[in-house]
């Protein structure tokens, strides 16, 4: 049934619209969430389940043919970030609901959470490129309201920068559809592709490449434009700051996987373009997560280094690197969100998220400090948990291609953010007991470390089952790196 | 009020009237035409918010005592719906139908399930709208 394309977009659109219409029960509110993403959740581990056992599916929405109408397209990467992304929004979802305040509940929260997963879910879904540009903003009108919600000083000031910052990009990425649209003649990716294939001169597609770069790199974060993110990532509260964190800039990085595999595959320089980049990317977000002292902004500005891995993983464009990107992405996903709402239950136990403010946790609440330091050590990088693995290919790769210098700058990178999450935890988890708020140490925090489980135990068993998740990377390596399984799919040759 | 200004009140009356009617046009005009419910909608908004400026804001909200953010979510809810019909068919999301019926006093006219669809966009555009700039009047007092 082809239909089961459009329902990850289509759940939340219509949950959202019902939530608004219940604006001030929170119970009714939390139970329609709940149930939505929940059947997200499901239907698109199914997806994922059926184009492994299947292949590539698609949808024409509104029974218009391939290049003319929008096709929604489910291949192994898509369909497996839309269940990582449904799992992450139900984590978040019930974190924020012992974390939030009834006022900001009642204040539309849950619509424009819904609204947010509508737009992720369609970016990663959709097949076309204008209707890309739609559902990233949909994606970033939601993220508008989400990050500024709350009014406080700090939170109008970032958010605002945010919205600019992003706003003009969105500019360009019509700039830069126009410019393709103008050579090929067509939205559709698929066609395009061929298009592209077909054309002799290849001076105007390594410009229009390049724009796409500007675009989806201000909203991954890539090096020399990645300043908005850690302080519009600071402003949030936990819950939604995890998500950002786990989930916006991932969508970045998506769109270029999927552009450059599929669009952008000859161009040789673009490749090395996104290699320097990335080294860039990812030993400047790290020195300035070494510099920081306080606990969110840590993790913030660790986003960027590690969207720099990612894309030192694209740059070297082999199977093996473009499955280690992908090991690397789920990775990041789940432990970058996991790590942002460990800060959201310290700062609620000793009433500060500044490093030096704080110590002792550990003592006081050892659950909450182990599970960080599992999950720490995995974003750092040691066997057996996730991170080891992606990097591990990652490097690997690059080897195998002849990139030594970015794998140098990589290995160094991995060092110190082994250092920063060392700084943590010594700091604030290690230690005599001293909290910023004198009753932290009585504070009960179980509940809020329900939710956190799963990633904490997603990471740990992806970890121990690298191979069979490796060999999953692989297969999907081999469909991105082959583009006319896509193509053929969506244009039925 | 001090002074009520007679003319202006007098001609708004009016020509919110003919603007109105001018938005019914070219709402039932887009299917294939230029027009629509979006460009409807903002020619209805158009009028209501003459309304407003020529009235004060507690007369016209007596009048029209809506909830704009409930028009937002309603015109969603049935562009939304509009589009999973086709779906209990078997046919893809968003799937259009028509056909031409013959209607007494009209005459042939086409149906077809992208009006309901063009009237969501409607009533979310008008409640956009009108929402947006009577938050911002609102914040003056």
């Amino acid at each position: 049934m082809t239909n089961l394309l459009i329902l990850p977009i289509l759940i939340p659109m219509l949950m959202g619209v019902i939530l608004i219409f219940f604006k001030d029960s929170k119970t009714i509110q939390r139970i329609v969430s709940t149930i939505s993403v929940v059947l997200m959740l499901i239907i698109s581990s199914y997806i994922t389940y059926t184009v492994y056992v299947d292949g590539i599916q698609t949808i024409e929405l509104g029974d218009w043919p391939a290049p003319f109408g929008i096709v929604l397209v489910a291949d192994l990467l898509s369909s497996s970030l839309i269940a990582l992304s449904s799992l992450l929004a139900l984590v978040c979802l019930f974190f924020a609901f012992q974390t939030f305040s009834a006022e900001r509940e009642r204040n539309y929260f849950h619509p424009f959470f819904m609204f947010l997963m509508v737009g992720v879910n369609g970016s990663f879904l959709t097949g076309d490129l204008f209707n890309l540009f739609v559902f990233f903003e949909v994606m970033l009108i939601s993220s508008f309201i989400l990050i500024s919600m709350g009014s406080k000083r700090y939170q109008l000031r970032e958010s605002l920068k945010y919205v600019i910052i992003n706003t003009v990009s969105s500019m360009l990425f019509i700039v830069a559809i126009a410019y393709i649209y103008g050579i090929t003649g067509t939205l559709n990716m698929a066609d395009i592709a061929v298009k592209i294939s077909e054309l002799e001169q290849t001076g105007v597609v390594s410009v229009i490449a390049v724009v796409f770069l500007f675009v989806f790199g201000t909203k991954s974060a890539i090096f020399p434009l990645y300043y908005w993110l850690p302080h519009s990532y600071y402003a949030p509260p936990a819950a939604i700051a995890a998500l950002f964190g786990g989930l916006l800039t991932k969508v970045g990085v998506y769109t270029i996987m999927r552009t450059y595999t599929l669009i952008f595959p000859h161009d040789e320089t673009v490749f090395q373009i996104l290699l320097i980049l990335g080294g860039l990317t990812m030993f400047i977000g790290v020195l300035g997560a070494v510099s920081q002292f306080d606990f969110k902004r840590i993790l913030a500005v660790h986003i960027v280094s590690q969207v720099g891995y990612m894309i030192m993983g694209i740059g070297i464009f082999t199977n093996l690197a473009i499955a280690g990107t992908f090991f690397f992405l789920v990775h990041n996903i789940i432990v970058k969100s996991a790590l942002f709402l460990f800060a959201g239950v310290t700062e609620k136990i000793t009433g500060t998220s500044h490093l030096k403010q704080m110590s002792g946790v550990l003592k006081t609440h050892p659950y909450v400090g182990w599970l960080f330091f599992i999950t720490a050590i995995s974003l750092a990088g040691i066997p057996p948990l996730t991170g080891f693995f992606g990097k591990f290919a990652l490097i690997v790769a690059g080897f195998e291609a002849g990139h030594y210098f970015v794998i140098a700058v990589s290995l160094v990178t991995g060092v110190l953010t082994l250092f920063s999450m060392w700084k943590i935890f010594m700091t604030s988890f290690w230690g005599e007991v001293k909290f910023a708020d004198p009753e932290g140490e009585n504070k009960k925090v179980g509940k809020l470390l329900i939710p956190i489980l799963p990633l904490v135990a997603l990471t740990i068993i992806l970890g121990l089952a690298a191979e069979p998740f490796m060999q999953f990377s692989l297969e999907l390596a081999d469909q991105l790196m082959d583009p006319s399984q896509y193509i053929n799919s969506v244009l039925k040759e | 009020m001090r002074n009520t200004p007679v003319q202006l009140h007098v001609i708004t009356r009016i020509v919110a009237f003919i603007i109105l009617a001018f938005s019914v046009f070219l709402f039932f005009a887009g299917h294939n035409n230029p027009g629509g419910g979006f460009i409807g909608g903002l020619m209805t908004a158009s009028a209501l918010i003459l309304l407003y400026l020529s009235f004060d804001l507690k007369t016209i909200k007596r009048v029209i005592p809506f909830n704009y953010s409930k028009v937002i979510a309603s015109g969603l809810l049935l562009a939304i719906v509009t589009g999973i019909i086709g779906m209990f068919f078997g046919f893809p999301y968003l799937k259009q139908f028509f056909d031409y019926f013959q209607v007494p006093i009209l005459g042939e006219i086409e149906l077809t399930t992208a009006l309901p669809f063009d009237l969501g966009i409607y009533l979310v555009v008008v409640g956009f709208t009108l929402l947006v700039i009577l938050t911002i009047a609102e914040d003056d007092s």
